[in-house]
């Protein structure tokens, strides 16, 4: 089954945590990558803060446009920074797996996907996975 | 830094706003804040952390307000007020609802009140990167290279100023809003341009002032995430931040524009401030932020100085030039001249600038490398020997001195090689 991993926190506080912290948690990325690269296709994306984002707030009926505004609304709740997605034989081993990622700055949320198409760029050296 | 202290970093403006509201004090919500944060260091790791962090520091913050309150009044007045039973524990269900739309007033009038009129401009920006930004003193005697006890005593008496002439609390109207959103930007972005107008060792000091004030930016535009501006704020000092590590060589001298190794330049800082100034064109009309961003956005997307788009960068600085027709937006209109229509089109688009602009140094170099362009190199040298004797710093006068013998070498030759051609 494909399986999604999917990770929240605070925005900003990763981009303040001094470089060596940063290194450690980007070396879980890169471990995961690696496993998940052995073990066939997956896709992965982190999001640009929630300032960089517009929303389509939903129309009234079907049919009608929707209207485009900026932003989320200012929160201060933990928001979604990314996510994983692969194939997993159990939902075991998609935790295992999400295990990879566990640090004080994120909490993670695994969950199967109902449905998924598309191909990612693979863009993964130029990467920067800040 | 550890990820707890990110954690209340990324809280700290909005609860000291909030609390300084509830408080009516700035120092008693920024102890308040420092006891809910100790607090969190001995809790936290324990239980783990809140969901919400911000909601679970505030209440710890108005808690322990409220107890330093009643201390200073037993203190103060020997009143015996009966015993208090113990404050209940900080947990997630007391977090009630947090007024975000009363929480974005606070914020603005937080870091309005550090741009108090009453205060000189750096006073300004070292009030707001201690109470809002949670500096040290000693950091930011660093960052502005003066002694800590210097800066201590600048903080205090700018806070004295600031209780002396208070800035009210009602909710403000929406001129009054608008007005406190420009000059809070402008802030902002004078900010950045004191931690970027530096060199040598104390550059890392000074960085530290850039991050700051991207992430006040930030914080306005998550704050107002509709206004076009806040993008184009954010947008510009993002593409300037994205060259932080080429913009000097190892001797730590300045690198200009065009020998900058763009291949360095951070290039996912890039790509989100464009994404900002394509989200900001919705709006229509450009204001003075998204024009400057437009411009640095075109130099980061150029592959090369050769290859930079000095057209648009030309009809951006007309752009600017009308909303703000002031000498030094011409003076840049010019240099992109230059560029597209040749030195001589630059040097009489300032002519009429020398008046205004005769203490600038930026004008001479300028003109000087006009004259140069256009081959007059005494004319060149002449104008910037004249630069030199307007006081620039010490890497600027470094490059400056090499440009005044590149120009009479290339007078002396030139003039040999006239001379030799002679019958």
């Amino acid at each position: 089954m494909l399986y999604s991993i999917i990770l929240y926190g605070e925005d900003g506080a990763f981009e303040r945590l001094p470089e060596e912290i940063r290194a450690g948690v980007m070396e879980g990325h890169q471990k995961l990558q690696a496993v998940l690269a052995e073990r066939g296709k997956f896709a992965t994306i982190k999001l640009m803060p929630v300032s960089s984002a517009v929303t389509l707030s939903p129309p009234t009926e079907i049919g009608q446009a929707p209207l485009v505004v900026d932003g989320p609304f200012a929160e201060t709740k933990e928001r979604f920074l990314g996510f994983y997605a692969a194939e997993f034989a159990s939902l075991e081993e998609a935790i295992e797996h999400a295990e990879y990622l566990s640090t004080p700055y994120v909490r993670i949320e695994v969950r199967p996907v109902q449905w998924a198409g598309g191909v990612l760029a693979d863009e993964s050296k130029d990467r920067d996975m800040a | 830094m550890t990820w707890l202290e990110a954690s209340f970093a990324e809280c700290r403006p909005r609860a000291i706003a909030a609390l300084t509201r509830q408080f009516r004090d700035m120092d008693i919500a920024e102890e308040a804040f420092g006891d809910a944060c100790l607090k969190a260091l001995s809790v936290w790791p324990k239980s783990g952390s809140p969901k919400n962090p911000f909601a679970w520091l505030l209440v710890a913050s108005r808690n322990a307000g409220i107890d330093r309150l009643r201390k200073m009044k037993r203190q103060a007045a020997w009143a015996e007020s009966p015993p208090d039973a113990d404050l209940p524990p900080v947990e997630d269900t007391q977090i009630g609802i947090i007024d975000e739309d009363g929480l974005r007033d606070d914020v603005l009038r937080l870091l309005f009140i550090c741009c108090h009129p009453a205060l000189k401009r750096q006073d300004q920006l070292a009030v707001a990167l201690k109470i809002v930004a949670g500096m040290s003193v000693a950091e930011i005697a660093r960052a502005f290279l003066i002694k800590p006890k210097t800066m201590e005593r600048r903080i205090t008496r700018a806070k004295c100023t600031i209780s002396e002439n208070p800035i009210p609390f009602e909710v403000p109207s929406l001129a009054e809003r608008a007005r406190r959103l420009n000059e809070v930007s402008l802030m902002v972005y004078l900010l950045f341009n004191e931690g970027w107008s530096t060199s040598g060792s104390e550059t890392q000091f000074k960085l530290a002032l850039c991050e700051e004030a991207i992430r006040l930016a930030r914080l306005l535009l998550d704050l107002f995430p509709g206004m076009s501006e806040q993008m184009g704020l954010l947008a510009l000092l993002l593409f300037q931040h994205s060259r932080r590590q080429t913009r000097m060589n190892v001797d730590g001298e300045l690198v200009s524009l065009e020998n900058q190794a763009r291949e360095k330049w951070d290039h996912s800082m890039i790509a989100e401030a464009n994404v900002l100034l394509e989200k900001a064109a919705r709006h229509g009309t450009a204001g003075p932020y998204q024009l400057q961003a437009a411009i640095a956005g075109t130099h980061a997307i150029a592959p090369s100085d050769r290859e930079t788009d000095w057209a648009r960068i030309e009809s951006l600085y007309g752009s600017l030039y009308r909303i703000h027709p002031t000498p030094v937006i011409r003076l840049n209109q010019a240099a992109a001249v230059s560029r597209t229509l040749g030195p001589v089109a630059a040097l009489e688009m300032i002519e009429p600038l020398a008046g205004e602009l005769a203490t600038y140094r930026w004008f001479h170099t300028a003109r000087a490398s006009f004259l140069s362009d256009f081959g007059d190199y005494a004319g060149a040298a002449a104008a910037y020997r004249t630069a030199a004797n307007l006081q620039p710093t010490l890497p600027e006068l470094r490059i400056l001195k090499e440009k005044i013998i590149e120009c009479e070498k290339k007078f002396h030759s030139l003039s040999e090689s006239q001379a030799s051609h002679r019958p």
